[in-house]
């Protein structure tokens, strides 16, 4: 009997420190802002429920708007009833061929976004129209992405956060969220091999591995929400934003012509749009891996080309390392060399840039890139040569001066001895 | 104090030399000169100055005056590193680090766009060696040019 | 029957009267016995000083003290200089073998008791001589201002500083400043070329002109063993049976001396940036390492007073103990010469472990 009352007593305060508890968070998160809304629905499941935690992350919340600025109805009501009524505005669930118009309410206002951010851009909306997501969801599509499917919707954090979706090092993987996936894409007749083959690339190592914010990913090429893919006249305009001397090479090159005749994608064409690996020499030229014999074969003038660049380029590579070698076991050796392993850069430099050249597709263009290298690495190499004859020498020096030496010592040990036989 | 006679001491009224010890004397001789000479030989050498232009302070000698034009540029080694020394079009000389600030090619001076180039990334400097376009985000170190005569010597700016 | 060589001493004799000199010189006996070869050490040290000195004049020729010049100056001399690798390497071995040198010679001369009256002050020179040393390998490592040796010598200069009281002002004086700058170049130039090498002259010449008046020590074991057994002493004379056989030696030396200067030549490394950061695992030259291992390994505190403080007053008074170790060898109240062979010996083999600790140490 004492044990229930016990029991009964115990359990009474629990309750009320639970309620006390509640109360005091309820208070704290509504005292930056009132939102009842979340009171009730960081404690509900899903698909209603929002914990705090996930909307404290919201920007929307940092600068101080509620469930309502989007929802609708009235935040700063207790009541169920009140907060939720029709008569405040509010508006349930948003659907998804709501939420472009919703968003656009607010942020292509720009005398409501001056407030926030003046800095913002107001345009979004509009360049989603032209987009091939706002294209479809114009006409009725519901599937394609909206606002929400690529920010996240309560837990929307600004894009220079790194936890946000559309973070550059996270975006690829949200666009793959459909993109890569084969069943949702089928109505659309498109690949779903895009993120896979990024992965590979160069690009996706700058990115994520080496965390370099410049690189490209899927929106830099395809655009965010303007986003679609780059017709085959405009890819050269979009690589050549960052990849300059390569794009205006390649216009002054013969195969400027010829591809746009032949309908190919510019650079594409050779480097492939998603997996675009890292270039290495063997592309060029008439070797397995080369991407010239794609079109050009033995006996035209091209094949030719292709093969004298590959040449010049693997000269000055095997150059430039067989000085590195020479200098490299001259140094072991104790050589002061510092100067010629200095002027190694230069050839260094000359292969960078002749790499480059090779998109003007004229030997004879490279071969003054490869030619001023050539001439670097025949000076180290010299450089390294004569170090090595210059230790060869000084080994010969010692060799004799220790000859000399142990006569020498010969000489006097026999004098010492001649010397105390008396 | 010893009763042992002293060791080392010659008798005087000994045999002459033996042929053995001649030989010996030879060997000596020989090798106590070859030795010397071998000594002698690179001290010698050492004393006679190299050919090198005389580094006069903490300056370099980068190029005569013969060696540039007005719009023109030569890169010269300063210290480990490269550098550039460019006369402009009116004649001034300015002298700079050739090292890019970005990742360290050596730049170029652009006599078409008046400015300094690096090939690898397309960074622009001005002519102050400022960086102006491009990834570089430093400025070229500049240098302080001193003509004497024909010669044109570079060195460290010097702090004030 | 006159050859070149009887005319010229014919000449010199009529006017310098050398006879007292060549007397003199035909008088001087050194004792032969087992521990003989250690008779050696003192004058391998003085020729190998002797190196020092004649490459070091060389390399005076070429050799630019200032932060904007040592550098290239010293890569000049290495590069372009002809034979200047070989006079420069054979610098740096040769300092590296007479600091070697003068620690063995020291300890064979303690391990022998030649330091017993009445050559007391011939110890305290040679003492003193054997810091000078250690101050020439110290100021002269600082000279081609590359990155290690400004590291070195920020650390090196930075211990003395800990002692109380005049540790700053040492701190000052050594660097001449507040941090390692040219200034410091400038100053240790001066101690290396001129300052050192005069004090070490003047104790060198009062330290042989002892040895020229007191005559070679014999150990006391071969001295007792003799007095038993008048006949087993043995001597040579020092002119020109020990001098030939030194000279032997001292060819040796050359002989090495060239063949490390050709097979391993000393490295230019890369010039010092003030602003850069210290190379990881940074420690100075191989005959500082026992003191700075220790120093690394003391605990912070100990007794309640600093760690670091204790272990260079320690060294500091070990040092004292042996500039002064002549006066520590008595017999009354007991007799200490075997405590101070055993001393001498522990000490020699806890450097000889920490040297090798801080060598293979992280």
């Amino acid at each position: 009997m004492n044990r229930y009352r016990q029991l009964r007593e115990c359990s009474r305060s629990v309750v009320m420190v639970v309620v006390a508890w509640l109360f005091c968070v309820g208070t704290l998160v509504s005292a930056q802002t009132k939102n009842s809304c979340l009171d009730c629905h960081s404690n509900l499941p899903e698909p209603l429920g929002v914990s705090v935690e996930t909307y404290s992350q919201n920007i929307h919340a940092a600068k101080g708007l509620t469930c309502a600025a989007c929802h609708g109805g009235d935040a700063s009501n207790d009541d169920p009833e009140k907060a939720m009524s029709r008569a405040a505005g509010w508006k349930g669930k948003i659907e998804r061929k709501q939420i472009p118009e919703l968003c656009a309410s607010c942020h292509s206002d720009a005398e409501r976004m001056k407030k926030y951010n003046p800095g913002l851009r107001v345009d979004q909306f509009q360049q989603y129209k032209t987009s091939v997501h706002g294209m479809k969801w114009a006409k009725g599509d519901t599937r394609v992405a909206v606002c929400t499917d690529c920010h996240g919707v309560h837990d929307l954090r600004a894009p220079s956060d790194p936890r946000s979706n559309v973070h550059p090092t996270n975006i690829a993987t949200t666009c793959s969220r459909c993109h890569a996936d084969a069943e949702y894409m089928k109505p659309y007749g498109i690949g779903t091999d895009q993120f896979t083959n990024y992965e590979q690339s160069v690009h996706h190592d700058a990115m994520v591995v080496r965390g370099d914010l410049s690189a490209p990913t899927c929106t830099t090429c395809h655009g965010n929400h303007g986003a679609t893919p780059p017709g085959v006249a405009n890819v050269t305009n979009v690589c050549s934003n960052c990849h300059v001397f390569q794009a205006q090479l390649f216009q002054t090159s013969p195969h400027k012509d010829a591809f746009a005749a032949m309908g190919f994608p510019g650079c594409v064409t050779c480097h492939s749009n998603h997996a675009i690996k890292h270039p290495t020499d063997e592309m060029v030229g008439t070797g397995a891996q080369a991407v010239c014999i794609r079109c050009h074969a033995e006996g035209d003038a091209g094949f030719a080309q292709a093969r004298a660049m590959h040449d010049q380029l693997e000269n000055l590579q095997s150059a430039f390392s067989a000085s590195e070698e020479i200098l490299g076991r001259a140094e072991r050796q104790g050589m002061e060399v510092s100067q010629p392993m200095l002027q190694q850069a230069q050839a260094k430099d000359a292969l960078l840039k002749a790499r480059v050249t090779v998109h003007a597709f004229s030997d004879s263009e490279l071969k003054r890139d490869t030619d001023a290298g050539l001439a670097v690495t025949r000076q180290t190499h010299i450089a390294g040569e004569q170090a090595l004859e210059e230790w060869k020498f000084r080994q010969v020096g010692l060799g004799l001066s220790l000859f000399m030496i142990a006569l020498t010592l010969v000489g006097l040990g026999f004098y010492i001895r001649n010397l105390e036989r008396k | 104090m010893s009763s042992v006679p002293d060791v080392g001491v010659t008798d005087p009224s000994a045999p002459p030399d033996l042929p053995r010890r001649r030989l010996v004397n030879i060997l000596l001789g020989t090798g106590l000169l070859a030795s010397a000479a071998a000594f002698l030989y690179p001290i010698v050498r050492y004393l006679v100055p190299p050919k090198l232009p005389d580094l006069g302070g903490d300056a370099v000698l980068a190029a005569r005056i013969s060696e540039l034009k007005p719009n023109t540029a030569k890169t010269f080694r300063f210290g480990t590193r490269p550098g550039l020394l460019i006369e402009t079009a009116s004649g001034e000389y300015r002298a700079m680090s050739a090292t890019c600030t970005h990742l360290g090619c050596t730049v170029q001076y652009r006599p078409d766009l008046r400015e300094i180039w690096c090939a690898c990334h397309n960074g622009m400097y001005d002519l102050n060696g400022r960086n102006i376009s491009g990834p570089p985000p430093r400025p070229l170190e500049a240098f302080e040019v001193q003509v004497r005569g024909d010669e044109i010597f570079v060195r460290r700016k010097q702090e004030a | 029957m006159a050859s070149p060589l009887t005319s010229v001493r014919a000449w010199v004799d009529e006017r310098f009267h050398l006879d007292e000199f060549k007397t003199l010189a035909q008088k001087k006996k050194v004792p032969i016995h087992r521990y003989s070869y250690w008779y050696f050490l003192g004058g391998m040290t003085l020729f190998l000083f002797g190196v020092q000195i004649l490459t070091g004049a060389l390399l005076l020729l070429y050799y630019r003290p200032g932060a904007d010049e040592a550098f290239e100056s010293v890569q000049l001399i290495m590069t372009q200089v002809q034979f200047g690798w070989l006079i420069r390497s054979v610098h740096s071995w040769s300092a590296n073998l007479l600091v070697f040198m003068v620690f063995a010679h020291m300890f064979s001369v303690l391990f022998l008791k030649s330091y017993r009256k009445p050559r007391e002050l011939t110890w305290v020179s040679g003492m003193l001589l054997l810091f000078l040393m250690l101050g020439f390998g110290f100021s002269g490592y600082l000279l081609p201002w590359n990155t290690l040796s400004y590291f070195a010598t920020k650390v090196g200069t930075e211990i003395p500083a800990q002692i109380p009281i005049i540790g700053h002002p040492t701190l000052l004086f050594l660097r001449g400043g507040e941090e390692i700058t040219g200034s410091t170049l400038t100053r240790l130039f001066g101690f290396h070329v001129a300052i050192l090498p005069a004090i070490a002259t003047l104790l060198i010449v009062v330290h042989v002109a002892l040895i020229q008046y007191f005559g070679m020590s014999v150990p006391p074991r071969i001295e007792t063993e003799w007095q038993a057994n008048p006949a087993a002493r043995r001597e040579i004379r020092f002119f020109p049976n020990f001098v030939l056989r030194e000279l032997m030696a001292w060819y040796v030396a050359l002989g090495l001396l060239g063949a490390l200067a050709a097979l391993f030549p000393w490295s230019l490394g890369v010039k010092a940036d003030p602003f850069g950061s210290a190379p990881a695992g940074i420690k100075p030259e191989w005959y500082f390492l026992f003191m700075f291992q220790t120093l690394k390994l003391i605990p912070a505190k100990i007794l309640g007073m600093d760690g670091e403080m204790l272990g260079i007053l320690a060294f500091g008074v070990i040092g004292a103990a042996a500039l002064l170790l002549p006066f520590l060898d008595r017999e009354k109240p007991f007799n200490t010469r075997h405590w101070i062979s055993g001393f001498a010996c522990v000490f020699l083999g806890y450097m000889v472990a920490m040297t090798v600790y801080g060598w293979v140490a992280k």
